[in-house]
């Protein structure tokens, strides 16, 4: 269960997250909606450990474990997975050999024993399938040349692989044509489960079509200013935030 | 140190030789001494400061040098403390080893090269007859130094018309010492040598090696230097391209730590039309290393349709890392196409990020976008035997914990 409880951060002097509180259960996918500049993309990168943000109250636990005072790659450990609104490319490191790293620096860090080469490309290549990519993808250094939809769908293929228990998917719609959409809804979907939650971050109605949330909050100027069931969702997109923000 | 002390302390009667050939050598020594920074060649690497003091013992025995050697099925012409190793050498009838006393003519007005032919103790005659693939030879250089010794071997590499040679060269020591080596290299029309370079010196070393290159038509010298240990280093490369259709491959690595310093120049002459040149140094620096390249391309005003590429990349890893980069293009031909880049940076905090936040420790994922970055130098080393030795030699460094 992922707790957070009254979060404040900002990036130099600017406060962005002004006192957050969420409580998501295990086995729930969160929406977050809310307008530029809200905080949506902050609220993500505090919670994974992203540089260059600086917590200034509040706390948030994941199964109990602060994570706030952890290393970005303990919080992977813990089962924490950022999808990036942009994935980041790195030149001269391939794909498969990125994420067969991360899925064993992973299960290294929880004391399960390593995958072997063989044993990881064939767990890939099932995982490529089953999301519809082109095989090329793991010979191909990390999202180098990739369209956009691939280098989403290339963190989807990463999240299938890893298998958090808590995704956060910052903007992963943006950018998608319908197609590259279903697709990475299915991604999630094929991961809904008891032991597995996410916080789905969009500024669109359009993604929760596809991955259904339990529950939709909608952030603004730094807190959340309402909650409610999938239909807010549809509301938000009917009238939109200008309301919301007012009140 | 002078000269005078310099030249008082080397007793030429014990080295081999033509002794007038030592002694002309040590005419042209005196007359420009030791490079200095006020050299523009030597501008950014202070060579005299770091010999200052220096013994200059000429080598006596192998102590533990052997302990060194490289393992390899492939044969091996091996020097000890700058003599040749007749024991650890495998026998080609294309090489020749010799004990110094050799006609040493190319770049004598360079003082290290002038240095090199005063104090020769050994070196080896490669030539590769016409149309001979030779394969695959190791051609290592040892050093155990017990007080501080100056080795200086002097090699000559002639690859014949449509001939190819590989030769893959570790420089490995312990001690303190110089190692000062010069390697000419001759390739007739069509001819091909691969030159692998792993400068692999002891931490307490000091490495300067002169490679002069003549390629004619239709020739190709593709190489491959890391500069990966001694406390001073430098690798000056002097290629010319004299014959129409010629191409000369230069990549180099640094990776040095701590106080080290390494230079890479090179001298690319084009004088004939139609040549091709590419350079890619990518120096690593941690600590407070300080890496150099000066690279110059000379296109002579016949060299029509030279292509020459030159490209320099830096990652600093500390904030006392220091690098130098100085390019140079002097074209005189009005048809050309050159090209030259530089690049400086830190690891990109945006890639560590995502490396951690896929769960990949800090450290290794310094090591990732470390290995990454090298990945477009090491790309050109198409040899299986010579990529190894690079690779082990970068896993061997970042497990020394390179900053």
């Amino acid at each position: 269960m992922l707790e957070i409880k009254g979060l404040t951060a900002t990036i130099g002097d600017k406060k962005i997250l002004r006192g957050i509180n969420l409580i998501m259960p295990d086995g729930e996918i969160h929406a977050i909606m809310g307008p530029n500049g809200a905080g949506k993309s902050t609220l993500s990168y505090v919670l994974s450990g992203r540089e260059g943000y600086t917590v200034t109250g509040g706390s948030a636990t994941f199964n109990g474990q602060d994570i706030l005072a952890i290393e970005p790659e303990a919080r992977a450990a813990a089962g924490i997975f950022l999808a990036f609104q942009y994935p980041v490319e790195l030149p001269g490191v391939g794909n498969a050999n990125f994420i067969r790293t991360a899925v064993n620096a992973i299960r290294r860090a929880r004391g399960v024993p390593e995958l072997d080469a063989v044993a990881f490309l064939k767990e890939a290549r099932a995982a490529i399938k089953s999301l519809k990519m082109p095989d090329d993808m793991l010979k191909r250094n990390v999202n180098v040349g990739f369209s956009g939809g691939e280098k989403k769908r290339n963190e989807i293929l990463q999240m299938a692989l890893l298998k958090p228990s808590l995704a956060l998917l910052d903007e992963t719609d943006s950018g998608l044509d319908i197609d590259a959409l279903k697709i990475v809804a299915d991604g999630v979907n094929a991961l809904r489960g008891p032991a597995f939650s996410a916080l789905v971050i969009t500024h669109y109605q359009r993604l929760l079509d596809h991955i259904v949330p339990d529950r939709v909050h909608v952030l603004a100027a730094g807190q959340i200013v309402r909650s409610g069931g999938p239909e807010l969702a549809r509301e938000l997109e009917a009238h939109g935030y200008a309301g919301l923000e007012a009140a | 140190m002078n000269v005078s002390d310099f030249l008082d302390r080397i007793d030429f009667s014990a080295l081999a030789g033509p002794a007038q050939r030592r002694v002309n050598a040590v005419e042209r020594f005196r007359a420009q001494g030791w490079p200095t920074r006020a050299d523009e060649a030597w501008h950014y690497t202070d060579l005299r400061g770091r010999l200052k003091n220096f013994e200059f013992a000429l080598p006596i025995g192998t102590g533990n040098a052997f302990g060194m050697m490289p393992v390899t099925s492939s044969p091996c012409v091996t020097f000890a403390n700058g003599r040749y190793a007749e024991t650890h050498s495998t026998t080609l009838s294309f090489v020749t080893p010799h004990g110094g006393d050799v006609a040493c003519e190319a770049g004598s007005d360079l003082p290290m090269v002038a240095v090199n032919a005063a104090i020769a103790t050994g070196g080896a005659l490669f030539n590769v007859p016409n149309d001979v693939d030779a394969g695959t030879v190791f051609l290592v250089s040892l050093a155990d130094a017990a007080n501080q010794l100056a080795i200086a071997s002097r090699h000559r590499i002639s690859v014949g018309v449509g001939a190819s040679l590989t030769l893959i060269e570790i420089s490995r020591g312990m001690g303190e010492y110089l190692h000062n080596s010069v390697i000419e290299i001759v390739l007739a029309k069509g001819a091909m040598l691969r030159h692998y370079r792993m400068q692999d010196e002891a931490a307490d070393a000091v490495h300067v090696t002169t490679i002069f290159v003549d390629i004619a038509a239709d020739a190709k010298y593709e190489s491959f230097i890391l500069n990966y240990g001694a406390r001073l280093s430098r690798n000056e490369v002097h290629v010319s391209l004299a014959g129409a259709g010629g191409e000369v491959s230069l990549g180099a690595a640094q990776l040095l730590s701590g106080m080290q310093h390494g230079d890479i120049t090179t001298i690319i002459t084009h004088d004939a039309p139609h040549c091709a040149s590419r350079q890619t140094v990518k120096s690593v620096l941690g600590g407070a290393a300080r890496g150099v390249f000066q690279g110059r391309i000379k296109v002579a005003r016949a060299a029509q349709k030279t292509d020459g590429y030159q490209m320099n990349q830096a990652l600093l890893l500390s904030p006392d890392a220091e690098i130098d980069c100085k390019p140079e293009l002097e074209i005189f031909a009005d048809d050309v196409k050159c090209s030259h880049g530089a690049t400086i940076g830190a690891l990109d905090p945006e890639q560590m990020f995502y490396l951690r936040s896929r769960g990949i420790p800090e450290e290794q994922a310094r090591v990732i976008l470390i290995r990454a970055f090298l990945d477009g130098a090491l790309e050109s080393v198409a040899d299986q035997q010579a990529r190894a030795v690079f690779e082990n030699a970068i896993e061997a460094w970042r497990l020394k914990g390179m900053s």
